[in-house]
């Protein structure tokens, strides 16, 4: 009990959760793994040897170049090139940056909305929380990525198919942010509840805390564990989701492709044997799906919430 | 002759940073037909040590070295030797029958299935066992219970499931541990009982595990005393109760609350460590007193309080009145105390004193005002700031992601938005040295602390508002008796300074006679006797309350 | 029930203009109007919302801006192909899955189960999309073993057409289902896993221990009983998400079925088709549910069946 005087590092240091992350090398290695890529993927105009879209640098005599290991490959294609002779390493480094930018967001989206609701539905209770409660599991009985081509259908239908396009982004976000929500709503609920009942939640309303403080100050500090854990695996299934819709042409257009739109216009060419245009992006999605789950799982193990 | 030896025996567990050792080189005699308490307080390695002797310790412990003989063979010599003992010769009770069956199959499967692992016998035999083992043990009907599933049974009958369950297979000796933590004090005295006479008629050997002295006083014929996995002290149990050797066993003795007299405080044997001083109220001159004017700070007219059970279904409405049409007046400056067994509805009481429910019906005054009533936030900040609580659980009352400081100050600029930084600082470390917890204790967090600490830290921050009246819902329940003694005498010097009005309620009888100047008693809802301390304790009328003070556990009766 | 029926005709209704997707940009504005009413567009919203719900509860969905045919020939050309994929899926998810979450959860740390555990997260991580273009290259392009798309031959019985009583349709039906399983058994394991780690922890276990019981009893009948019962929720949900999921299956192995017509419907915006599949899906969770409840009730004792309930 005599460190009341160490420093926040020295906390973090002796605390159990940097205990295990030191003691997994899989922690360890996936989060240098996803440094990397974020890396790699914020600063791709510094770090990608060619910029894929500006046509002056193409030449559709590059076109279809295999990997520069194999026969025909060129030194200066490490991962060959695409159809319109768009080399395959930098395509993919801008494709992940749009995959991590809907992920990202539409992951904070669906996390705001639903510990909001999710929150004020656990601690007011009552109708409220049955109203909300009921959108949650109506919502539930629709799969995400149906939910997510579902909003993506209207929305096709609302706007014009001009503007289609460069709304095609927002609208992607929003699809996927609404489809995964109802998770987070449960989620904290259910620990907002547990919380609730708690005799220091009673004792700061017998001091004469208001509700909004307590529901800020107290409850949400205590429930951000398990909101995090499902926060990390939910990026995961958000880039998953991106990449799906993608895939299936309903996702980001092809003048601006995601990891998704590349697999795609990759899996025309599967047949005629050039997999490399396919494999690639494929490969890092799920090098990048891969990286967050194995930390979420850590996460999970370490931080050991009940999650239901 | 000994039946069971316990040679040497150790336990430990290696962690992180170190390895613990539960249980320290233990050696224990037990004789057939004899009880054998194994008493301790919270981590001293009494519930290790009888799990260690069937081998069944969970990970990463594991028995470091000595020996089990039973009947003169070490049990523990082959690893897979010891299943042909569980169960067959010795037999275990865990504390919670809520959860020691499986939900999932009936009471008799489950005995079925233990005999036929030891006994070689038909299912039709088998049957015929089990029945005749549930009429021992008490249960009522057992032919055609044999069908029922855990849940049917409530928690008395439930043990007394898991009791023939652990004697199926005729062990020889048992292990009870804790087996009435869990239970109300009339069932509790069942089920000792049913031990008791079992251990007579089957001659069996047993050993009882418990932190009560009562239980132990009334039912061991030897007493063992563990303190941080080391034998303190074994003998007679009306020598160790009357007569210890060992400063340790003196202080835990002399923290039991007696039953049969009030005493003024509570005698806490000096160890070298903490030496007793009594409270040094710093926050005095601070505290507005009021004038004692000995009329009622608290009138409680007609309450009554409903439950719906099932709120989803709105087909069926099961209305459980929790409290029912209950009236009594607590005087400024006094200490009331609300008994009784769970389920009576004191803790319901409390939370609609301190307005946390509103009753269904009836009203509550608080300094001539209706609680109930109160609109305006104004008003009912003010009504807050005068009555405080302090909860059972000291784990779940405290915040954990606050600083002690900022747990206390939370009140204190709540209801004094003026206060300047400086002075709220003076204030917060006032208020740790009248619950004589040190400065240093404000910059670290509630998981740093015990639990004996952590309710300290709580009677801080509900001293923080200057409140009249303080409701104390089971304060020392969840604490080591040396502990819960430290606190009450907290308690006492605090109310006696400050001139507190304070609402105790509590299941234990010793504890509220010992803090209390009138008693409530309460059951199932309704109050049955409202009297003076003394004058319940020595002739109670109801004849609840005459059963209640019978069957209580009574580290006395040892004397007689 | 009601719910989904309500949202899938307000698609209908206030989801573009379905006049304007149906006729050529030359029809002249009378022409509409006649179209409008021919097609009681032009009645009170609570009378649609009747006639929508009266007709959906006889199959009729009405008809399909792209295609110009009737949404339930449409659908009910299709569903016996997605029926049969999702089947197949759950049962190779669900049995597979419970066995190596079992096998995980009782030999926890073991090197077999540490590989099963790594797979199955990498499991997750795998879009279904990847793993069936992976699949194709492998066992179509590469081996030639196994077709890549289609359903094979089929039998048709007029109102059901199987492709599981043919050879050239059984081998044409691997690769989608094991595809579409894949991502759902790695769920079923971890939670079996989960449940079976939690529940040997609890105080029945070791109750049953310090009685004697034997370890296999004590895994098999005490423990996988309890640990069955999340399993039995998560197979509901599994279904509806295998339906969902056999989109992107249907998609990459051009099977047949509902899917195929969903994201059709979806990429032309053709609204009746787009209700009538959110309609059916609803009513196959409704009936899951149902199910599901049903089997707690003979599982776990003390379950007392709600009434009510079911209308999700």
């Amino acid at each position: 009990m005599d460190n009341q005087n160490l420093s926040l590092i020295e906390r973090i240091r002796d605390s159990d959760v940097y205990f295990s992350f030191i003691k997994s090398p899989t922690a360890i290695i996936s989060t240098i793994i996803l440094t990397i890529i974020f890396f790699c993927s914020f600063f791709v105009e510094f770090v990608a040897p060619f910029n894929p879209f500006n046509p002056s640098s193409l030449s559709l005599m590059d076109a279809f170049t295999p990997p520069s290991w194999s026969e025909d490959g060129i030194s200066k294609f490490l991962l060959g090139t695409d159809g319109q002779g768009r080399d395959m390493l930098s395509t993919i480094l801008y494709g992940s940056r749009i995959s991590l930018i809907v992920g990202f967001s539409a992951i904070l989206f669906s996390l705001i909305l639903g510990v909001a609701l999710g929150l004020t539905a656990g601690y007011f209770g009552g109708k409220y929380e049955m109203f909300v409660m009921r959108i949650t599991d109506v919502q539930l009985t629709v799969p995400s990525i149906l939910m997510a081509l579902l909003v993506d259908g209207i929305a096709r239908g609302l706007i014009s198919k001009e503007s289609h396009d460069e709304m095609a982004i927002y609208v992607l976000i929003f699809a996927i942010g609404i489809s995964e929500w109802p998770q987070f709503a449960r989620v904290s609920r259910a620990a907002t509840l547990v919380e609730k009942n708690k005799d220091y939640i009673s004792a700061s309303t017998i001091i004469g805390v208001s509700n909004i403080k307590i529901m800020f100050k107290h409850i949400l500090p205590n429930i951000l564990r398990p909101i995090l854990v499902i926060g990390t695996i939910g990026l995961a299934l958000a880039i998953i989701a991106e990449s799906t819709l993608s895939f299936l042409g309903v996702g980001v257009p092809p003048t601006t492709p995601s990891l998704g739109t590349l697999i795609r216009i990759g899996n025309d060419f599967l047949f005629s044997g050039e997999w490399w245009i396919t494999f690639f992006p494929a490969i890092f999605l799920v090098i990048l799906a891969f990286s967050i789950n194995l930390l979420g799982d850590w996460m999970r193990d370490t931080l050991n919430p009940k999650l239901n | 002759m000994s039946f069971l030896k316990i040679d040497n025996l150790s336990v430990n567990y290696g962690m992180r940073k170190e390895t613990v050792y539960a249980v320290k080189n233990i050696n224990i005699d037990v004789k057939k037909g004899e009880i054998l308490g194994l008493v301790g307080e919270s981590g001293s390695g009494k519930s290790t040590l009888g799990n260690a002797i069937i081998n069944l310790i969970d990970e990463p412990g594991r028995i470091s070295n000595g020996m089990v003989i039973l009947d003169g063979i070490n049990i523990h010599e082959k690893p897979g030797d010891i299943f042909k003992y569980r169960g067959k010769k010795i037999g275990l009770i865990f504390q919670d029958p809520q959860t020691s069956l499986n939900p999932l199959l009936t009471i008799g499967e489950q005995l079925i299935e233990t005999i036929q692992t030891h006994l070689k016998l038909n299912i039709d035999e088998c049957k015929n066992r089990a029945i005749s083992l549930l009429k021992e043990v008490g249960i009522k009907d057992a032919d055609n219970r044999f069908d029922d599933y855990p849940h049917q049974f409530s928690g008395g009958m439930r043990q007394r499931v898991v009791i023939s369950l652990a004697l199926c297979c005729e062990p020889e000796l048992l292990i009870a541990d804790e087996p009435t933590t869990a239970l109300d004090v009339s069932i509790q005295s069942q089920i000792l009982e049913l031990i008791k006479t079992l251990t007579k008629e089957r001659n069996l050997a047993v050993i009882l595990i418990t932190h009560d002295m009562g239980v132990i006083s009334e039912t061991a014929d030897r007493v063992a005393v563990m303190k941080n996995g080391d034998l303190v002290e074994i003998g007679l149990t009306k020598e160790i109760l009357t007569n210890p050797k060992e400063l340790y066993t003196k202080s835990l003795i002399s923290s039991v609350p007696p039953t049969n007299k009030k005493i003024s405080r509570f005698k806490i044997v000096k160890t070298k460590k903490n030496e007793e001083k009594g409270a040094n109220i710093k926050i005095l001159n601070r505290w507005n007193k009021k004038k004692i004017i000995y009329g009622d700070l608290i009138k409680i007219k007609n309450l009554k309080k409903t439950f719906q059970d099932g709120i989803f279904t709105e087909t069926s409405k099961n209305t459980i009145m929790a409290v029912d049409d209950v009236s009594f007046n607590i005087r400024e400056g006094e200490s009331f105390g609300l008994v009784g067994e769970s389920g009576s509805g004191k803790s319901t009481i409390a939370k609609m004193v301190v307005n946390l429910f509103k009753p269904s019906s009836g009203e509550i005054f608080f300094d001539n005002v209706c609680v109930t009533k109160i609109k305006k936030n104004k008003e009912m900040m003010n009504f807050r700031k005068q009555i405080q609580m302090i909860f059972q659980d000291p784990y779940s009352s405290l915040n954990g992601r606050l600083k002690v400081r900022d747990i206390i100050a939370e009140p204190i600029k709540l209801h004094n938005s003026l206060i300047t930084d400086n002075d709220l600082d003076n204030y917060i470390n006032d208020l740790l040295e009248s619950v004589e917890l040190s400065k240093k204790s404000a910059i670290r967090y509630p998981h740093e602390f015990s639990g004996g600490q952590r309710q300290r830290i709580s009677i801080a921050r509900a001293l923080a508002t200057q409140p009249r009246l303080l409701v104390c819902d089971e304060p020392t329940s969840a604490l080591d008796v040396s502990i819960q003694a430290q606190i009450l005498n907290l308690l006492k010097d605090l109310q006696e300074q400050l001139n507190l009005t304070i609402l105790f309620i509590s299941h234990d009888l010793p504890v509220v006679r010992q803090m209390c100047d009138k008693i409530g008693v309460l059951r199932n809802g309704k109050l049955c006797e409202v009297s003076d301390t003394e004058k319940l304790f020595l002739e109670p009328k109801h004849e609840y309350s005459k059963e209640l003070l019978y069957l209580m556990p009574k580290i006395e009766s040892i004397y007689d | 029930m009601l719910v989904v029926a309500f949202v899938s005709f307000s698609l209908f209704t206030f989801v573009g203009d379905p006049v304007h997707n149906m006729v050529g940009e030359e029809t002249s504005d009378q022409e509409r109007g006649e179209i409008r009413e021919a097609l009681g567009l032009n009645d009170p919203i609570p009378i649609q919302f009747t006639r929508f719900v009266r007709n959906a509860s006889e199959g009729n969905f009405g008809i399909s801006y792209q295609l110009r045919r009737p949404v339930s020939e449409l659908i009910s050309e299709r569903l016996p192909a997605t029926l049969e994929l999702v089947f197949i899926s759950a049962l190779i998810a669900l049995i597979a899955g419970t066995l190596l979450g079992v096998y995980t959860g009782i030999n926890r740390g073991s090197i077999l189960s540490d590989t099963i555990l790594a797979i199955s997260l990498l499991g997750v991580s795998l879009p279904t999309f990847v793993i069936g273009i992976l699949f194709i290259y492998l066992f179509a392009v590469i081996l030639g073993v196994l077709p890549s798309f289609g359903r094979g031959e089929v039998i048709d019985f007029g109102f059901w057409t199987t492709g599981l009583l043919t050879i050239s349709g059984l081998k044409a039906i691997i690769l989608p289902s094991v595809t579409l399983s894949l991502f759902q058994m790695t769920y079923v394991i971890r939670l079996v896993r989960a449940e079976m780690m939690e529940i040997l922890q609890t105080d029945y276990i070791k109750f049953a221990r310090a009685r004697g019981i034997s370890e296999k009893s004590i895994q098999y009948k005490h423990a996988l009983k309890n640990g069955l019962i999340p399993v039995i929720t998560i197979a509901g949900i599994n279904i509806g998400t295998l339906v969902a999921f056999s989109i992107i299956t249907e998609t990459v192995f051009q099977w047949p079925g509902m899917g195929f017509l969903f994201i059709q419907a979806v990429k032309f915006v053709d609204i009746p088709i787009m209700s009538a599949y959110l309609v059916f899906i609803a009513f196959i969770f409704v009936m899951i549910n149902f199910i599901v409840d049903i089997l707690y009730y003979f599982i776990d004792p003390r379950i007392r069946v709600k009434s009510g309930d079911a209308n999700g």
